[in-house]
Formats: structure tokens, C-alpha cells, sequence
């Protein structure tokens, strides 16, 4: 669906990309990883917005540095900022962009109105963009990405500024394209839950380069074993962390006074009980866990 | 349950070719223009000096008390001097907000993921200006023309002038072009559309103060082509093959008018891009 090879984009002295060489399969795919990490240099540079320094990179089956214009007309592009035609109601917006793509006036009205609610603007569509909420204008950028009924649909943090009911629509929304209605979408986000839910395959990108790449179902796949572990040791869990890592086990902290420990090959528990005693570290609770994708990406991207 | 199926369908219809989308923007400018009352009342009121220069030819081709009416050349120079005026508040009402505000509300992006180059972008919105410049320049006087011959009944007087259809279309477009290319450059320096009116204002009323301070100073005019208007007024009487108003050769004006066409090109070359670097 999309591939890159070797591709290089800098900014001025700030190199956003770093070599990347990748392929999108068709389907569903989450483009994850922090603030930075290059997620939407790539998507404006597959829409031709930036020209790398180096590589070449296609698009459904089209070289983006030869065909810009035809990969446009087949791809929706749902920019992660507000962004509208200024002074336009709703409909007039999705239908102005629906006629840009090429489609005749009375098509583009047609789509604009059913597309409209399909993301549930459908009462508020006559309205001006404008006036809208945060919620409702990032509908809004989805409904004029998909008005053309594009193959391939790239989505720059979709849910970004919504409130949890229109998150759960907005995922909803990206779900059934994705999954029911034949549009490949390419998802780029920074939240873990919403790849996860919308997504079967997942690139985690970490400061410029690919860090981890394939199905999410796949890197869950334990290669050890995980567990929830809370401790009381002297000077508190940072030496022990330390130690842990020290011996080539991954950990991280997580939200709660948590922390989950990776360990490879089939010592398990064991291993870890051992370490505690020589530290003269209490072991609180150990439970053990399945891998989640937060742990993918904690490991691809080595966070701490 | 609804009798039409509300949600999405694939779209199996026709699209038009690829290189058409300016079309588009210049079609949805114009009629969000028309759509207000104040520009179209503006656009109106830039008629009237049309009906003034038709009554005056009625009068000079059907009273011989008004035989000194007689339109000629000038008449039609004059016309199209004037009609400057009413170019200026469109230029300023139409243009400022044409790429500042897509700036502003982050349209480019919009625009730029569709099937259209930066150029068709630019010529889009160039066309909104374009039209509605020649709608108040090149066409009441080609009707100025057409009227003449109406009420004279006879082509006399534009066979005679046959020089004055190209010279009106020419002129115009002159006219038309570097006025709109350097809104559009101005617009798409800034995202508040009051900021360009501004700045436009600056470019033609500052650079008419520059040259009338060198020329209360020096008492010659050999200095005009500082001014923008003034050097569309000499390239105006050079078209119209009338006696130019300055003492500066005509390429100075032609060179200052290019040089303006080709920095506001460049200018929108460097500004409308789908991403704003700032490195």
C-alpha cells in the first residue's frame, strides 16, 4: 500500500526522518510513537508536502516524487490541526473539497450530505465551520478526507482534543472505514488505546526511525514473560529498577505505584525473587500479566 | 429505518481530469463575493462613471451642440484612469483575505492534499481578482466601445481607432495582473486580511509619497517610475499612443511594473506551500 525506501527529510538542521525504509501493508495500520518521533513528517511527505533528501517512497502502487496529483486524488488526508475553508457552512465546505478531487457539482453535493452523516453532522450541517466545536471540526476534517471516497485514508491524530464520548465515536468511525467499508487507513497517533483499537498493525516510530513494525496481535506475542510488580526497598524502587535493567530485564514504571517487569526466556518469577532477596528488597506484589501493545511500544522505544 | 441508507457508500462516479481544480476556487470566490451586499453595491458604484462616458457619447454622436463630447483615445485612457479608483477598493475587499485567511483557518493543507498543484491554487484565486478587475477596467469600456458604434450607427469611429480594442484588452490586463499578483503576494505574507489591505495601501500610497517628495525636490518627473501608479500611467499613455505624462523613458515603467509581477511570483512561489517550515 505504501512503501518507503531509504527515506531521509530534514529541516533545516533537524533531521525529522532518519533513513526509513518501510512497507504499509493494506488494512488498518497505526503509525505510533511520542511527540517528534517523525509520525506526520511522513504523512506530508507521502502527500508530496515536504521533499525528502533522499529515497524514494510510493504510494498505491504510484512513485510520490512522479505522480503527486494521482496519489492525491486517491488518498484523504486528515490534518491533525484545525484546519477549514474559511466562511463556509458545512456542507458547502465537504462539497468545495468533494469538487477540488474532481468529482461533478451535483456528485459533490450528493457525497457531502451523506458523508456528513456518516460522522454525525448531519443536523449540524448547515452551520458554519467556524462556529464549531473542537469535537465537531475534528468530524469535519474527517468528512472532507473521505468525501471523495479515497483507497487509502491517512489520519493525523484523529481524536485529538475530543471529549471521551466523541472519542469512542470518532474510533468507532475509523474502525468500520477500515473494517467494513474497504478504506485503508494509516492512523498516526500517540495514544496507544486508540491504534489499539482501531488498528491490526501497528509502526512505532521513535526520534526519526522505526523503532518496531508488524502485527499488534503479533508484538504482544510474549517472548518471557511480564509481570506487575510493587516493591519496598530502602531507598526507594529507582535502585532496584536500575538493577533489574542492569540484568537485562526490561522495566517500566506505569501510571499507579506499579511497575511491570519483562523477563526473558522461562525463569520467570524466580528470577526476580532472587534479585529482590540479594538487594534485601521487599517483593509487596507480583502478579503475572499479559504484554500490551504499551509494552511494544515501551520496548521499541526504550522509554523509561 | 430510514428509506435512504445514511452511511457511507463508495463513490463509482465520474471525476473530472486532474488540472481543472482552479476552476473551482475562482468559481467559489466569486460567488462568495457575490453574496455580500457591500461588494456588490461597490461593484455597482464602480459603474457609474460607465453610464457618465454613455451618456456622454450619446450626447456627442446625436446633438451637434455636444460635438466637443467627441470620444476619442483619451477619452478611453481617461476612463480606464479612473476606473483605477474603484480597482483599488476591489483589489483591497476582494484580495487581502483571498490567501490570508486559508492561512489563517490552515487551508493550504486542505487544498494541497487535493489533486491540484500550488500553481492551480495561485491561479484560482488569482482568477477571482482577475475577473472581477476586468468586470470594472476591460469591460465597461470595451461596452464604451460598442456603445459608439450603437448609437453613431456607422464603424467609423472604430475603424479609425482600431488600435483601441487591443490597446483597452492590453492595458487592462496590465493593469489587472500587477495589481492582483502583488495582493496575492501581500495576502499570502500574512494571515489577517486588514494587515494586507494595509500593507497594499502602503505599497501604492508610500511609493506615490516617495516620488512626490524626489519631485517637489528635483521639479522633474524623470523619477516617476518610483511610483507604481505612475508608471502604470505612463505604460496607460504609451498603449493609448498619447503623449506620456513623465519624463522617464517608457522601459523604466515597463521594467518597474515587471519586476513587481516577478517578486510577487516569487513571493507566492516561497509562501504557498502544504507546510510552513520554520527552520
Amino acid at each position: 500500500m505504501v512503501t518507503l525506501d531509504s527515506v531521509t527529510v530534514s529541516y533545516g538542521t533537524h533531521t525529522a526522518l532518519k533513513d526509513v525504509s518501510i512497507a504499509f501493508e493494506t488494512g488498518a495500520v497505526g503509525l505510533l510513537g511520542p511527540n517528534g518521533a517523525g509520525k506526520s513528517t511522513m504523512i506530508k511527505s507521502l502527500l508530496g508536502f515536504v521533499v525528502p533528501n533522499q529515497g524514494r517512497m510510493r504510494v498505491l502502487g504510484l512513485d510520490v516524487a512522479e505522480s503527486p496529483l494521482q496519489i492525491r486524488a486517491k488518498v484523504g488526508y486528515m490534518p491533525e490541526n484545525d484546519a477549514h475553508i474559511p466562511g463556509m457552512n458545512a456542507v458547502s465546505f465537504v462539497a468545495y473539497c468533494a469538487e477540488l478531487s474532481g468529482l461533478p457539482r451535483v456528485d459533490a453535493m450528493q457525497r457531502a450530505h451523506e458523508v456528513l452523516f456518516y460522522v454525525g453532522l448531519g443536523e449540524a450541517r448547515y452551520r458554519n465551520v467556524e462556529t464549531y466545536s473542537t469535537g465537531m471540526k475534528q468530524r469535519i476534517k474527517l468528512a472532507q478526507a473521505l468525501v471523495h471516497d479515497p483507497d487509502l485514508l491517512f489520519l493525523d491524530e484523529p481524536t485529538n482534543g475530543m471529549d471521551p464520548k466523541g472519542r469512542d465515536e470518532m474510533l468507532e468511525l475509523v474502525r468500520d472505514l477500515a473494517h467494513n467499508k474497504g478504506v485503508n487507513v494509516i492512523v498516526s497517533s500517540h495514544l496507544l488505546p486508540d491504534i489499539e483499537y482501531t488498528c491490526t498493525r501497528v509502526v512505532v516510530m521513535d526520534k526519526g526511525r522505526v523503532a518496531a513494525q508488524g502485527p499488534i496481535d503479533g508484538l504482544k506475542q510474549p517472548r518471557g514473560q511480564v509481570f506487575e510488580l510493587r516493591v519496598k526497598a530502602p531507598g526507594g524502587p529507582d535502585g532496584f529498577i536500575a538493577t533489574l535493567r542492569a540484568a537485562g530485564l526490561e522495566c517500566h514504571a506505569t501510571d499507579d505505584d506499579v511497575m511491570r517487569v519483562f523477563v526473558p526466556g522461562e525463569e520467570g518469577a524466580r528470577r526476580i525473587f532472587a534479585m529482590a532477596a540479594a538487594e534485601q528488597v521487599q517483593v509487596r506484589h507480583l502478579r503475572p500479566s499479559v504484554p500490551t501493545l504499551e509494552d511494544v511500544f515501551a520496548q521499541a522505544v526504550g522509554e523509561e | 429505518m430510514p428509506i435512504h441508507d445514511q452511511g457511507y457508500r463508495r463513490y463509482a462516479g465520474l471525476r473530472a481530469q486532474t488540472g481543472f481544480a482552479w476552476a473551482v476556487i475562482a468559481r467559489a470566490g466569486i460567488r462568495t463575493l457575490f453574496a455580500k451586499r457591500a461588494f456588490v453595491g461597490l461593484l455597482l458604484l464602480s459603474w457609474v462613471p460607465f453610464l457618465v462616458r454613455a451618456v456622454q457619447i450619446y450626447a456627442a454622436t446625436n446633438l451637434p451642440q455636444a460635438q466637443f463630447l467627441a470620444p476619442d483615445g483619451r477619452m478611453f485612457r481617461n476612463f480606464l484612469q479612473f476606473q483605477e479608483v474603484f480597482m483599488f477598493f476591489i483589489t483591497v475587499y476582494a484580495g487581502a483575505g483571498l490567501i490570508a485567511s486559508d492561512r489563517r483557518a490552515n487551508a493550504l493543507q486542505i487544498y494541497l492534499s487535493k489533486p491540484l498543484t500550488r500553481l492551480e491554487y495561485i491561479f484560482g484565486k488569482f482568477a477571482i481578482l482577475l475577473s472581477l478587475l476586468l468586470l470594472v477596467t476591460w469591460l465597461p469600456a470595451v461596452l464604451l466601445l460598442v456603445i459608439q458604434v450603437m448609437f453613431a450607427g456607422s464603424f467609423t469611429f472604430f475603424l479609425k481607432n482600431l488600435y483601441l480594442l487591443p490597446a483597452i484588452t492590453v492595458y487592462s490586463i496590465i493593469q489587472v495582473t500587477s495589481v492582483g499578483l502583488a495582493m496575492l503576494a501581500l495576502s499570502s505574507l500574512s494571515k489577517s486580511s486588514r494587515y494586507v489591505g494595509v500593507l497594499y495601501a502602503g505599497l501604492i500610497f508610500f511609493s506615490q509619497a516617495v516620488y512626490g517628495v524626489v519631485e517637489s525636490i528635483s521639479g522633474d518627473s524623470t523619477m516617476a517610475w518610483l511610483s507604481v501608479p505612475m508608471d502604470l500611467q505612463q505604460i496607460g499613455d504609451l498603449v493609448f499612443r498619447l503623449e506620456p505624462r513623465f519624463h522617464m523613458p517608457g522601459w523604466s515603467a515597463f521594467a518597474v511594473i515587471g519586476l513587481l509581477i516577478a517578486v510577487s511570483a516569487a513571493v507566492l512561489e516561497r509562501r504557498v506551500r502544504g507546510i510552513e517550515v520554520v527552520a
